[in-house]
Parts: structure tokens; C-alpha cells; sequence
């Protein structure tokens, strides 16, 4: 299924996603990378916006200064990073400050998956390396948040058709990652037969 | 003996050539891939992959037009360089004048630098440091010019690097299952579809090299010994059908292609390396010739 969804995110947004379902967004993303996250839980300072339905995306822009953009600041390059190293932040991500969907690369793990299924969430997977059409559909960065982490401040971005994205992780627990590695490893048995190769 | 010829002008040329190399490696994708990237779209079966097939191709399109990087990762310059007979040149000016060329390119351009020490990992913004730009220097008979190849690797797939020192009684079959397993523990983190290098024989650090060389190779080139050519169709087939697909969400095409490169190694040895480049498959190719002639390739 396709989806057009615009930030903030309903509860009911988010649990009508399921994964392999594609996503285009408009309105507001917020980016964000690892001291971004190490800033607000482990020094635990409040990110200083409204998060609840909001949509995160992992990332750290290059970007020139603009007098012209609302925030001071035109994207360069807007490129996301792999997920994988944000895992430990997502249960609290959802659980104290209400966001609902998280853009990366590469995929989150098991207690991610838990935490979309308890708190109504999902992982949306875009397509890595492709910055070149990433920056092209951010259409302004709004503000910047926390200067002092450049360039893993708190970003706002206004995005217009944004993706496509690939829900990854839903609401209800699935993952397209669990699934394609057990499906690997169930068919890398075959492939061994087949040429030949003992286990 | 060869007649040898100095080459006019050479630390302008060089300097010139590392700045041009490292940005137009990152904003143009070089022909093979394209291709084979479209021909993997029109065979994907999977609707989800055959999408993020057509945003690699939309990403491509968008960065010609734009002159922008592809992808947002500068990552580490490498140059493997192959000078040929005929040709006198200070090499370790060259090498200067190079490194020189990339630092000039991430100030000019500008681009983030991706390169940091090792222990303090402090980044002086010019991409480049002790060790950085890396260099790969050979020469041969049997070219008439000074061949530079550029490829700034990706920290996704060059995450992806495997060494194993297997036995010789493991033999091919050990070869083979490592090739497989490294592609299935990788999944969606190289940015797959990947182009996966193999190196089999040498000495370590001989076999790591023979692998990233072989992410080089123009994709659909075939190795030119048969048998290895046919290992390298048999293990591309194997991994495809593993279904990790595009980003590792499922689908057709894991591999554009697996190339492998070999060297001969120590009787009680069995050396192999996995090395990724991710689907933009990035590299740009000179030749420079003693005349002060330059054809930009890939
Ligand atoms: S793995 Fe390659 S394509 Fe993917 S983000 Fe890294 S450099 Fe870019």
C-alpha cells in the first residue's frame, strides 16, 4: 500500500502502516544523530520543540549559511546515516517525548521493534546513498536547535514528498529486517546444496 | 631500452587531477554501473526493491543535473596508481602534489571531511592525515602512461571488509562458504546492491588489497582466466538468490556482481577477502600520458 502522510503523526497515521507499505511525506522532519540523542538521554536535557507525532530522521547535514532561509541555514547535502547506532534511544524517544516514526538506513534492532509495537511507532527505511534526492525534497531548514553539536544539532526540516520510504518496522512488531535475514539464512542452506558445500 | 620522457608540469597536473578526480568521483556514477543498475530494475521481481532500484538511478540523474554528490559520504580518498614505461616522473612529488589536489577539493568544493586520527579522532577538515589519502603505487610493462585510479570508499561498505586465513584443506568450498556468509552477515548495510570483491591468495594484507582492487573492475568485465570468471557467475548467482535485496528489504538483487582477483600464496596458506562497494560504485579513472596529454575516464 501507499501512503501521503504529513507531520504530525495520528495514532491512527502510524498503526495503519505495515511493512513493505511505501510512504511520501510532507511538513515537518526533525534530524538528528548520536550527541543529539547522547544530550537528551544521558545528559538528559529536554529537547526544547514538541515531538509528540513528530518524525525523526538520522542524520547530520552539510549546509551553507543563507540570508535568505528562515533558519540562516540552506541544506548542502542532506544524507542519512545508519540506524543502527541510535538503537538504544528509540524506547525513550517514543515513550517520553510521543515521537512516532523514525527515517534511517540499515534498520533498528529487537528492542526497537518492541518499543513500536508498545507505544504505536514504525521505522521507515530510505534509500541509503541517495542524498542526492533526499536534499532536493527538503524544502527549507526552518531552525536549528543546539548550535553548539554542529552538524548533530536538532534540525528542523520542511519537507515536501519526501522518500519514497519503505515501512520497515510497524506497530505491530513486524520487521522487514527479522524477516529478510531469517529467509537468508533459511535459503543459505539450500544454496550450500546446491553447490555443494557441506555446512 | 625505452626512450623516456619527463613529464612537463607534473605537480600542477597532479594537484589539479587529485582535486578533480575526488569531486567528480562523487558526482558522476561511472557507466557500468548505471547500466547495470537499470538492468537489475528491469529484472527485479520484488515491486519494493524495483522502487529503490529506480531512486539509485532518480539519485544518479538528479546529481548529473545538479553537479551534487550522490551520496553524502566523502569518504576515505584512495588512489591506486599504475605507472607504465616510458614516462620519468617524481613520484613522491606526485603523491604530494595528489594529496595536495584533495585537500584543494574539500576546501574548494566544499566537502565535509570524513577523515579523523586514530586514537583522538580529531578531523583537520581536509580529508586527509597521517596515512589519508591512501596510495596503491604498482608499475607496468605494459602501459605507455601514468594510469590513476580514484575512489573515495564509503565507511557502509568498507565496514564490510573480511579477512580469513583458511587452511588449504578447506579448499575452494572453504573459499566459497566465507564469500556467502560474509554477504548474508553484511545484509542491508553496505547499500546493497553491492559490487563484492574477492581476494583469494597472497599474504594478508596482499589478499585485502586483491579484493578491494577487484571492486574496481568495471562491472559485467569478466576475470579474463575462465575458471575464475565462472566462481565469480556462480557466487554472484548464489548471493542474489539469498533474497537480501536492495538496502537489505527483500528482493532480487543483493549483488550487481562479484569480482575476484588472485595471487599465488604459501603452500600451507589459504587466504580470502570480502571487500563492499556500495551500489553508487564510485571511482574515476586518468591516464596520463608523457606528452602532458590527460583522458579522464572511469
Ligand atoms: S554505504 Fe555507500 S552509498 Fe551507502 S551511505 Fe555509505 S557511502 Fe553512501
Amino acid at each position: 500500500m501507499e501512503h501521503r502522510l504529513r507531520a504530525p503523526l495520528s495514532d491512527g497515521d502510524v498503526r495503519r502502516l505495515r511493512v513493505g507499505d511505501a510512504v511520501l511525506l510532507d511538513g515537518t522532519v526533525w534530524g538528528l544523530r548520536d550527541a543529539t540523542l547522547i544530550r537528551i538521554f544521558d545528559q538528559g536535557q529536554a529537547p526544547p520543540v514538541d515531538l509528540r507525532g513528530g518524525i525523526l530522521l538520522h542524520v547530520a547535514p552539510s549546509v551553507r549559511p543563507s540570508a535568505a532561509a528562515p533558519s540562516g541555514y540552506e541544506p548542502m547535502t542532506v544524507g542519512t546515516t545508519t540506524s543502527t547506532r541510535m538503537e538504544r534511544f528509540t524506547r525513550g524517544l517514543l515513550r517520553d517525548y510521543g515521537v512516532r516514526a523514525i527515517i534511517g538506513k540499515g534498520g533498528l534492532l529487537d528492542d526497537s521493534s518492541a518499543a513500536f509495537a508498545e507505544y504505536g511507532g514504525a521505522y521507515l527505511a530510505i534509500v541509503g546513498g541517495a542524498a542526492s534526492v533526499e536534499t532536493e525534497q527538503v524544502e527549507a531548514i526552518e531552525r536549528v536547535y543546539w548550535k553548539d553539536l554542529m552538524p548533530e544539532c536538532l534540525w528542523q526540516f520542511r519537507v515536501r514528498a519526501f522518500g519514497p520510504l519503505t515501512v520497515a518496522m510497524d506497530s505491530q512488531g513486524a520487521s522487514l529486517y527479522r524477516d529478510v535475514a531469517r529467509t537468508a539464512r533459511e535459503r543459505l542452506a539450500a544454496i550450500y546444496a546446491k553447490m555443494g558445500l557441506r555446512p | 631500452m625505452t626512450s623516456v620522457s619527463t613529464l612537463p608540469n607534473a605537480e600542477a597536473l597532479f594537484e589539479d587531477l587529485g582535486r578533480r578526480l575526488y569531486v567528480d568521483a562523487q558526482i558522476d556514477i561511472p557507466p557500468d554501473v548505471r547500466r547495470a543498475l537499470r538492468e537489475a530494475a528491469a529484472r527485479e521481481t520484488n515491486r519494493g526493491a524495483r522502487g529503490m532500484l529506480t531512486t539509485m538511478l532518480r539519485a544518479v540523474d538528479v546529481a548529473d543535473r545538479k553537479q551534487t554528490l550522490v551520496c553524502q559520504d566523502t569518504g576515505i580518498p584512495i588512489f591506486w596508481i599504475t605507472i607504465g614505461r616510458g614516462i620519468a616522473v617524481d613520484g613522491a612529488a606526485m603523491l604530494e602534489a595528489l594529496r595536495r589536489g584533495v585537500e584543494r577539493a574539500t576546501e574548494e568544493t566544499p566537502l565535509r571531511s570524513s577523515i579523523v586520527s586514530a586514537i583522538r579522532r580529531e578531523n583537520r577538515h581536509t580529508s586527509t592525515g597521517d596515512g589519508v589519502p591512501v596510495f596503491h603505487v604498482e608499475f607496468s610493462t605494459a602501459i605507455d602512461y601514468i594510469d590513476i585510479v580514484m575512489m573515495p570508499k564509503g565507511s557502509g561498505s568498507e565496514s564490510m571488509s573480511f579477512l580469513k586465513m583458511l587452511l588449504p584443506a578447506d579448499g575452494l568450498a572453504g573459499v566459497k562458504k566465507f564469500v556467502l556468509d560474509t554477504a548474508v552477515e553484511a545484509g542491508g548495510r553496505p547499500c546493497p546492491p553491492t559490487i563484492v570483491g574477492v581476494g583469494i591468495g597472497g599474504s594478508s594484507d596482499l589478499c585485502m588489497t586483491l579484493a578491494k582492487k577487484a571492486t574496481l573492475r568495471p562491472v559485467g568485465q569478466r576475470h579474463p582466466q575462465s575458471d575464475i570468471a565462472a566462481l565469480e557467475v556462480e557466487l554472484r548467482d548464489a548471493i542474489n538468490s539469498t533474497g537480501i535485496g536492495p538496502m537489505g528489504l527483500g528482493g532480487d538483487t543483493t549483488v550487481l556482481d562479484v569480482h575476484i582477483e588472485t595471487a599465488w600464496t604459501h603452500i600451507t596458506l589459504n587466504p580470502v577477502a570480502v571487500n563492499m562497494q556500495c551500489w553508487r560504485g564510485e571511482r574515476r579513472r586518468a591516464r596520463v600520458y608523457a606528452d602532458g596529454r590527460v583522458d579522464i575516464g572511469y
